[in-house]
């Protein structure tokens, strides 16, 4: 199953790698990692979507928790949380099909961003859903690349 | 006060009551060597900068002290590497300080420049590199409260050159504040309670103790559990001594060369308790099979150890110095003497009896085992033994008598041929009234001889025993029992080396044995001559350690004997 870990870290050089490297020498996988700053300029927050079972995913938080740059791991998975990316979409498209796909982004609040004679960039947010349902929506146009931040996620409710 | 960088990381060793560190000068570090010229701090220049992380990791070991080794950047950071896995897998405290170069040239392949945090953060406890001399304090103050509490392990220091030539305000904090470090001491009352319950339920009960008891300087609070509550005792290669292995609630070491009563224990007790212990392969065998009737409970310092390897029922996290009296005071409450059925200390007692470690004895060729009984009949098993990696290393497990912490001092996790001398030195050097011995091979003591020369330097009365046999004997042994016999590269060709005159180049003793009979005078020899003694056994080359549970299985699967 996949799990989403809010883990806050000493904002400090060599964090992003002792995490990476412990990922990899323990063979956990990662599908996604997004790190950047917080309200606090000491700290930065990582979201790393992890994929594995209970046995996999308590293993993950126990070592992640034994680098002494990680302050705080909380496991968001099910807890009621807001889970966005963004998503940059380079999809062909000429005079002919550039009406379609600005109303498909209009459905899917996406926008155009870049414009040439042959494609569209088009920038959008969402959670994983949503990004993926734009996705298939457009790839009949043709996908010529596109770039993904990853999920960040935030718990929701007062503080 | 005013002072350089260097002078800082010198000052700030003295305040945290370092007298003793082990070093190899090199380019960048040569300000801390000039600062080091001016201290009252106790140096000991190894051979290798192998030589002295070995050396700083024996006299943790021997000690329970920070072992601290400094080495100059690149190529003698990287030979630290050995060292620093070494002391990461066994969990001992260390803190190793290195030069790199200058901050300005950092990144830029300069000459001897080696990314040496990079390279180290799977095999340290935590690493830094100083980015501001005014940092150094605090970063030396934090290198040695993480490398000692908690699960000790190695920490790196990494100080380009230009920090230690800058003048700073030096102020040694008083208190280190680490917002993501907070190992538990005092872990749940009531994780204790489930335990004690388990104890007081159990038929089978067993204790499986590792390094973690003598670490925790916890040996006596376990004893008296063991004792109070008659439950038999096994040990991990690591646990060797935390009480004494004498003990007759002690059945020996568990796993692949376990005795038959201790891994016959695990397969038939109903309940498992590990104490400072990680499951290690070498002691589970094939874990599917590993005590397949028991309920399984493990006391630990380390969270991330609980479930690793082992599934277990219950746990207690927290110091043993903490959980051991905890769970002492809980079973009393609950204890019912004679409440336990079955005669289980009969059970184990008749395993021990029936089965005790043995081998064939010769009275024509020197057997390995034989002159490890006599090295302990001859010293009354009084001394520091230090090992390398190896047959040899096994059979002192099996026949040399432990009876206290910190005297088995031997390369358990990593199994770092060439370990044993420099490690014996660091031993020596940290405990300089017991007697230190050596038990090394012919294969691991050339990995890091160079380092007679330390030992005869400062005149270390460490006696030597080699187990020349002129194979690299535990892969034979595999080759001979799993590869059908063909023994790929595991001679020395041409008769090998003269141990006695590699020791008399170096200026120490070299002493050599060729039959049974002359064993016990070569050791009372050695043991009577002054400085280290290099003692050169020509020991049968086809000897096998005995019992073995084959790699990956399963703890019942014991071969006892092989043609």
């Amino acid at each position: 199953m996949r799990h989403t870990l809010s883990v806050i870290v000493e904002n400090k050089p060599g964090i992003l790698t002792r995490v990476a490297g412990l990922f990899a020498r323990r063979g956990y996988n990662i599908e996604s990692l997004v790190v950047g700053e917080t309200e606090n300029p000491q700290v930065s927050r990582m979201t790393i979507v992890v994929d594995g079972d209970e046995k996999i995913i308590e293993q993950v938080t126990k070592q992640l928790h034994k680098l002494i740059e990680v302050i705080k791991i909380s496991d968001i998975t099910q807890e009621e949380s807001v889970h966005r990316e963004l998503i940059l979409v380079r999809v062909a498209a000429d005079a002919s099909t550039r009406g379609e796909i600005m109303q498909i982004c209009e459905i899917f609040r996406a926008s155009i961003v870049d414009l040439s004679r042959n494609s569209v960039m088009i920038q959008a947010t969402g959670d994983q859903k949503k990004i993926e349902a734009m996705l298939t929506t457009l790839r009949p146009f043709g996908i010529r690349e596109f770039a993904r931040t990853g999920r960040i996620s935030m718990v929701r409710g007062s503080k | 006060m005013k002072m350089t960088g260097a002078q800082a990381v010198v000052a700030s060793l003295q305040e945290e009551g370092v007298d003793l560190i082990f070093g190899y000068p090199g380019g960048q570090v040569i300000p801390l060597y000039d600062a080091l010229y001016d201290s009252s701090l106790r140096h000991i220049l190894t051979r290798h900068e192998q030589g002295a992380a070995h050396a700083a990791d024996g006299y943790a070991r021997a000690t329970g002290k920070v072992g601290v080794c400094i080495a100059t950047s690149g190529p003698g950071a990287t030979n630290l590497i050995t060292g620093i896995a070494n002391a990461y897998m066994d969990s001992v405290p260390m803190v190793c300080i290195t030069g790199q170069v200058p901050l300005s040239v950092i990144g830029k392949d300069s000459f001897q420049e080696a990314d040496i945090t990079g390279i180290t953060a799977p095999i340290t406890k935590h690493n830094y590199l100083v980015k501001k001399a005014s940092d150094l304090p605090r970063i030396i103050k934090e290198a040695f409260h993480i490398a000692r509490t908690g699960r000790p392990g190695p920490v790196v220091v990494d100080v380009p050159k230009d920090i230690f030539t800058t003048t700073i305000d030096f102020e040694y904090p008083k208190e280190v504040r680490l917002r993501g470090y907070a190992p538990v001491f005092e872990g749940k009352s009531s994780e204790v309670d489930a335990v004690a319950q388990a104890i007081a339920e159990a038929n089978k009960p067993l204790f499986f103790i590792g390094g973690g008891v003598g670490a925790a300087g916890a040996s006596q609070d376990f004893l008296r559990l063991v004792e109070k509550y008659q439950i038999p005792v096994i040990s991990s290669l690591m646990g060797l001594g935390a009480i004494a292995t004498t003990h007759p609630m002690h059945l020996g070491m568990v796993g692949m060369h376990g005795t038959v009563a201790a891994n016959k224990a695990v397969m038939e007790c109903d309940l498992l308790v590990g104490i400072g212990v990680r499951f290690d392969d070498r002691v589970t065998g094939l874990i599917a099979r590993f005590a397949p009737k028991a309920k399984v409970a493990h006391l630990d310092i380390d969270p991330a150890e609980v479930n690793k390897n082992v599934f277990t029922h219950l746990r207690v996290i927290g110091d043993l110095q903490w959980s051991l009296p905890a769970l002492e005071a809980s079973l009393r409450k609950i204890f019912v003497e004679g409440q336990r059925s079955g005669g289980w200390i009969q059970e184990v007692t008749r395993w021990k009896e029936e089965s005790p470690v043995a081998y064939q004895k010769s009275d024509d060729i020197i057997k390995p085992q034989f002159v490890i009984e006599e090295l302990a009949r001859l010293t009354g098993g009084k001394a520091v033994v230090a090992t390398d990696v190896g047959q040899h290393q096994m059979w002192t497990a099996q026949f040399f008598p432990f009876h206290q912490p910190r005297t088995l001092i031997t390369s358990g996790g990593l199994g770092t041929m060439g370990y044993g001398l420099p490690a014996a030195i660091g031993a020596q050097l940290g405990q300089p009234d017991e007697l230190v011995l050596l038990v090394t091979g012919d294969g691991s003591i050339l990995m890091n001889c160079q380092e007679i020369a330390t030992a005869v330097e400062h005149r270390l009365p460490i006696k030597v025993a080699i187990m020349n046999n002129n194979v690299l004997g535990m892969v034979r042994q595999w080759q001979k029992m799993f590869f059908n016999q063909r023994y790929s590269h595991t001679r020395f060709a041409n008769g090998g080396t003269d141990y006695v005159k590699l020791a008399e180049a170096f200026g120490a003793t070299g002493l050599r044995a060729e039959t049974p009979a002359d064993v016990p005078a070569i050791i009372a020899k050695a043991l009577e001559t002054e400085g280290p003694v290099f003692m050169d056994f020509r020991v049968s080359d086809d000897e096998n350690v005995l019992p073995m549970v084959p790699a990956g299985a399963p703890l019942d699967q014991i071969i006892e004997e092989v043609d």
